[in-house]
């Protein structure tokens, strides 16, 4: 008797059958009840469809160095998260202490200030990124690459280490100091509103009843991860070292034997995915202007999430997955409540293993040879 | 001497794989390595090719010792290897394939040549160079191996065991071709189980026992050699 029940849970675990109840479940019940809000509402709709993207967009930046890294050498890089501080906090003390956003400015006082602007605004990203490519090719070095033939679980354990490292070595005083700091974007925050027309919103007014808003930011982050994106693409799908890079993540030996140099792929893979990382820290904190040592984790692990939703080590996968997790979160805090964001991303997580672990786009892991 | 090989010992951890073999490859000569399974023929290849480190021995190409040379550095050399079982990318098309074959190679006229080659020598990776690897047929996933490794223009392909898994007709093809590669001046040192057909193209030969060489000549001779043939040609 008792047997029979584990064998029948079993089935039913085996089968799938309580995740994908519990999935239909959920969807149908989200489905009603935000289509309801939205009939009701359709303003504030389309206002949460919009910080949902702005959202998601940051998120898919972060959710590619997952599933980059994943991709090449099966790591979950848990200091990746830190990696997306580390960026804030450059572009921060680059705006804030050395003014790096003027030096168009400075050098060229003939230009217009929005192109001058633009083009300091360009620069702090850039060096943002270059830093954390830096930083994570030397964690790659240091830590991950002496770990290579050990078991997974090993580096896993020091990917973990790395993370606290980066964080504890951050809070302290002489570097990002513990506390919540104020950020300073390069630009001022332009918000428009959209009701009878667009209109753009005076500064310190109230928006009016049932306009939809949207910022410079917003287009900023859009514009920006657009335009990554599509620079990954290209460098994955068409450069000698993005071949190289999906070569080496199918098989390193064959690679190896191709005269792939396999090591200095997995740093470039680092680097990209760090850099990526870096722009989402700065597009990050423009959004939500504060930054402090800890600011990677939650974002780190939200991003994390989405890359098994679409389907750890897929490209298209991160990014799909990060624009689901910005519209579940955001559908969640604005129409059930804001501690709600958290747990809907968590079990977005859990029911994603529970039925399809490998994701939207994964394929089912295969035997290396 | 093209490439020689000097008491070279491997070790898989307490295994003693290759113990103690020596043999050499001339300029423009096919050399043929036979022996039964687990006899450490691939071990050999991926010794020389870099991936696996000798406990002793050396391994001389052109006169520099190459024993401790990193593989990306050996290809780039002049060695190249078509591994056992074709390893084809899977998720790579068969141009990309072959544009990895030739990632060591900078010349875009020099790649543009030798991929003109590879088509002339096997015109169906033409048709279906945009076709994803892992939807070729294994005769032709071994002409995509075979053409791969000729991409890095090596002066010594290494052949594992190119006839694996393919029909006879296409064997015969294939072993066509490597002959063919060979007249346009590559040294090829072929790894095979299948001993007739590779000695019937080979001009030397080695047999390989647990490690050890215990037979060489030449192919006329190890063909008509008793031992052999009841080995290794099916003959009772
Ligand atoms: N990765 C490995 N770990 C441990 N032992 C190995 C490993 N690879 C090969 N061996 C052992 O080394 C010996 C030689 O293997 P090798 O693959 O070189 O044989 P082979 O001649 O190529 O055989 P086959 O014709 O079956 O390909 C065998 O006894 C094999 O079991
Ligand atoms: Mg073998």
């Amino acid at each position: 008797m008792e047997n029979e029940r584990l064998t029948f849970i079993d089935r039913m675990i085996k089968g799938k059958w309580i995740g994908k109840l519990l999935l239909t479940v959920i969807v149908l019940f989200a489905v009603w009840g935000v289509g309801n809000k939205a009939i009701h509402n359709p303003q504030l709709f389309i206002q949460q469809i919009i910080n949902g993207l702005q959202l998601g967009f940051v998120y898919a930046l972060i959710a590619l160095g997952y599933t980059m890294v994943y991709g090449i050498v099966r790591l979950i890089n848990f200091a990746h998260g830190d990696v997306f501080m580390v960026g804030a906090m450059v572009s921060y003390f680059a705006v804030g202490s050395f003014h790096l956003h003027q030096w168009p400015a400075a050098a060229f006082p003939g230009l217009p200030n929005f192109i001058s602007l633009l083009i300091g605004t360009i620069s702090v990203i850039l060096l943002s990124m270059a830093i954390c490519a830096i930083l994570a090719v030397t964690i790659e070095r240091i830590a991950y690459k002496p770990l290579r033939n050990a078991p997974r679980i090993s580096a896993l354990i020091t990917a973990i280490g790395v993370s606290f490292f980066l964080e504890y070595f951050g809070a302290l005083p002489f570097v990002f100091t513990p506390n919540f700091i104020t950020y300073k974007r390069p630009y001022e925050i332009v918000t428009w509103y959209i009701k009878d027309g667009i209109h753009r919103l005076e500064a310190g007014k109230a928006p009016p009843q049932g306009g939809i808003l949207f910022s410079n930011n917003l287009i900023i982050i859009i514009l920006v991860t657009v335009l990554l994106l599509l620079s990954l693409t290209y460098i994955v799908q068409k450069t000698k070292i993005g071949k190289a890079m999906r070569a080496s993540a199918y098989d390193k030996p064959t690679s190896r034997l191709m005269g792939i140099n396999v090591d200095g792929i997995i740093s470039i893979t680092f680097a990209l995915g760090a850099a990526l990382a870096g722009a989402a820290g700065v597009l990050y904190a423009t959004a939500y202007p504060q930054v402090f040592f800890w600011m990677g984790i939650i974002p780190g692990l939200k991003a994390f999430i989405a890359a098994v939703l679409g389907g750890i080590g897929s490209i298209p996968g991160a990014f799909v997955g990060a624009l689901i997790m910005g519209q579940a979160e955001v559908l969640a805090a604005g129409y059930i409540s804001t501690p709600m964001r958290d747990a809907i991303a968590f079990s977005i997580l859990i029911l994603v293993l529970l039925v399809r672990p490998t994701g939207i786009y994964g394929e089912p892991e295969r035997e290396k040879a | 001497m093209l490439l020689e090989v000097q008491d070279l010992n491997v070790y898989y951890g307490a295994i003693h794989a290759l113990q103690g073999i020596s043999f050499s490859i001339n300029q423009g000569e096919i050399v043929t390595l036979i022996g039964a399974n687990g006899a450490g023929k691939s071990t050999t290849l991926n010794t020389i090719s870099g991936i696996l480190r000798p406990r002793s021995g050396k391994v001389i190409f052109k006169d520099r010792d190459i024993t401790l040379t990193p593989a990306e550095e050996i290809v780039r050399l002049g060695i190249c290897q078509s591994p056992e079982g074709r390893k084809i990318f899977a998720t790579l098309t068969v141009m990309e394939n072959l544009e990895m074959g030739a990632f060591t190679q900078t010349d875009k006229n020099e790649i543009n040549r030798s991929l003109e080659r590879v088509f002339r020598s096997f015109p169906r990776l033409k048709e279906r160079q945009n076709q994803l690897g892992g939807t070729l047929s294994g005769g032709e996933q071994q002409m995509l191996a075979i053409g791969r490794a000729l991409m890095s223009h090596p002066q010594l392909l290494l052949l594992d065991e190119p006839s694996m898994g393919l029909s006879p007709i296409l064997v015969e093809e294939i072993f066509n071709i490597i002959q063919e590669i060979n007249a346009q001046g590559t040294s090829i040192l072929l790894v095979e189980q299948n001993a007739q057909m590779a000695l019937s193209v080979a001009h030397r030969g080695y047999v390989l026992e647990t490690g050890r060489i215990v037979l060489s000549g030449d192919s006329t001779d190890l063909m008509n050699n008793p031992q052999v043939a009841k080995a290794y040609l099916g003959a009772h």
